[in-house]
């Protein structure tokens, strides 16, 4: 699971409201090169929620995100660079995501996130 | 400019669509290119519309060889220099053609290859020798090169045969002639046809069909393409083969997580073709997509073949509970949660249809597309014209049939998003939400194609004698 999911998941159990962020357990984690769009990198940063993967990357080892971040570092390409590491590059293999509300584990295994509900929680 | 697009005899429906979508996807590259009327289409003279020669006109050569490239189903398209009812026609026709568009290409330095073809029927090498000498009227300077040649020829020749070989019936014999702008490469078809691929699942996605799915949707570079129901992912292996990025989910953890094994699962299948892998597959129920609130405008595009019930039915989360209604919701046990097995229930096409159709709503970019099947029972589709499903959002710009079998077909759908989503329309659709969940049982036997396909043949509305000999769209 790369932190780009990460940043887009949030727990779902019916009556949860502040399902978001999950606060992410990593057991064992990997790098994967992904080739960097700049295009992309600028389109969906208006849509991540910074401090999550700020938050996600430190969890990870990745410490060189700013704590804050505005549209304006975006032309900067040592910044573009960073913010790629971390949405896409670092990759969660196994884990677990856990809801800040109820605590309840979703497992990540084989880096696949099990967001699937059990019957009481639908 | 107007030219001569000739296609492959396969899946007609989804043929102009096919050429419309990529001549936007190509304009829209472009600065100063209006996207309204970009496309248009003339038949020629006593031709079907199953006919494979179209005339198209396009905003530049640029664009119409970028079309013919990526293309699964363009052959070739071309400048058309003159066509005609027989050789006397023809010439004259060539003669009439301004010379300054040819001479350009008849040049002393260049190089050129005149390539005979025929449709609905057969010439042999010595007539095509014939013909090629036939056209000694054009003034060639340049030498011939069959390998690599810098300008190709075409002749094409369609005679008017009858409506009972199972080809369109063309009335009138024509022949064209013209210049290449740009030609199919249909080469990665075998590269990529399911034979060869690792992982496979009951209900892959044929890759001739996810490659015009991608097309469809404007998979590129630097979009990302999502597929709500991924299974062994080869729809986005289509659309990361053209640079998108993928992801995907899947309510069947099996698939997405351990296929058959390390070396056979959802990420081999990119790996095989040296493809960047999905940056997220995860398990996930449509019906209840783990989203986080306010998260939207994610996605370039949704592409999905949905589960309809025919050859795999779609599964949805809170299964018992609901299935044997008047029994009190189940509890799992704290001593069991971990590592539970929720059981799931039913999904009903129309449920499915509609969630799809909410996600996509909230989860693409303005501008963005949703492309996928959506089944019509042909007894349905036949007798009454075919009611697609509708949202606010979108606007439906193709729907491209596929006849499956007697019973039923499928309709790939291209819509695109229009509207931004509103809080009024959250609203509509939790309302609706839970309706379904309130008349489950109802919506199950609505949305139950299954039954109309394997039904018994008694009392079918459907004459098989009544058919026409030519059935194009089965090919």
């Amino acid at each position: 699971m790369r932190l780009l999911t990460h940043n887009m998941l949030s727990c779902n159990i019916k009556g949860v409201t502040n399902g978001f962020p999950l606060k992410l357990e990593a057991d064992k984690w990997v790098t994967k090169e992904v080739d960097l769009n700049a295009d992309f990198l600028r389109g969906v940063f208006p849509k991540i929620e910074w401090s999550a993967l700020v938050a996600a990357a430190r969890v990870l080892g990745f410490a060189e995100l700013p704590e804050q971040a505005d549209a304006s570092m975006l032309s900067s390409n040592d910044f573009l660079r960073r913010f790629h590491h971390a949405l896409l590059e670092l990759h969660v293999e196994e884990g677990a995501l856990v809801c800040p509300e109820t605590g309840r584990k979703f497992p990540i295994n084989k880096g696949i996130p099990n967001m699937l509900l059990h019957e009481d929680e639908v | 400019m107007w030219y001569l697009c000739v296609f492959y005899h396969r899946l007609l429906d989804y043929r102009r669509p096919e050429v419309e979508s990529l001549a936007e996807l190509f304009a829209t590259e472009e600065i100063n290119c209006e996207t309204s009327s970009l496309v248009e289409w003339r038949l020629p003279e006593k031709h079907h519309i199953d006919s494979p020669f179209h005339f198209v006109s396009l905003p530049s050569q640029d664009i119409a060889r970028k079309i013919a490239n990526r293309s699964l189903l363009v052959k070739g398209i071309y400048e058309l220099w003159g066509q005609g009812t027989d050789y006397e026609e023809l010439e004259k026709a060539i003669k009439e053609y301004p010379e300054d568009r040819k001479l350009l290409y008849l040049t002393e330095d260049s190089t050129f290859k005149i390539v005979v073809d025929s449709f609905g029927k057969v010439i042999s090498s010595e007539e095509q020798n014939e013909r090629i000498q036939g056209l000694t009227y054009i003034p060639f300077k340049g030498r011939v090169n069959l390998k690599k040649p810098d300008h190709k020829f075409w002749l094409m020749e369609t005679d008017d045969y009858g409506s009972n070989n199972g080809l369109p019936p063309v009335v009138q014999k024509t022949i064209f002639f013209g210049r290449e702008v740009g030609a199919a490469n249909r080469s990665l078809l075998p590269t990529y046809q399911l034979k060869s691929r690792k992982y496979l699942g009951p209900t892959a996605m044929d890759a001739e069909m996810a490659f015009l799915m991608a097309n469809q949707g404007h998979a590129g570079p630097g979009k990302l393409v999502y597929d709500p129901f991924v299974g062994t992912g080869s729809i986005l292996v289509a659309a990361a083969h053209f640079g998108a990025m993928t992801m995907g989910a899947d309510i069947d953890i099996r698939v997405v997580r351990d296929g058959r094994g390390p070396n056979c699962n959802v990420w081999t299948n990119f790996e095989q073709y040296n493809l960047s892998e999905p940056v997220g597959l995860l398990r996930a129920d449509n019906n209840l997509p783990p989203w986080r609130p306010g998260l939207k405008e994610m996605f370039d595009a949704i592409i999905c073949d949905p589960p309809y019930g025919v050859r795999a039915g779609g599964r949805k989360s809170g299964g018992r509970k609901l299935l044997k209604g008047a029994v009190g919701p189940y509890t799992v046990p704290d001593t069991k949660r971990e590592g539970h097995i929720p059981s799931t229930a039913p999904y009903s096409l129309a449920e499915c249809v509609h969630d799809l159709l909410d996600l996509s709503a909230k989860m693409l970019v303005m501008g963005g597309r949703l492309v996928y099947f959506y089944p019509v029972s042909r007894e349905d589709g036949v007798m009454n014209s075919v009611k697609y499903p509708e949202h606010p959002c979108f606007k439906l710009i193709s729907s491209c049939e596929q006849i499956l079998s007697s019973r039923y077909s499928r309709h790939l759908l291209t819509m695109v998003k229009v509207g931004v989503y509103t809080k009024e329309m959250e609203e509509v659709a939790r309302e609706r939400h839970r309706g379904f969940k309130e008349n489950h049982a109802k919506w199950l036997e609505e949305g139950n194609l299954h039954s109309a396909v394997f039904e018994s043949n008694e009392g079918s509305k459907l004459d098989r004698d009544s058919k026409p000999k030519y059935r194009g769209k089965y090919v």
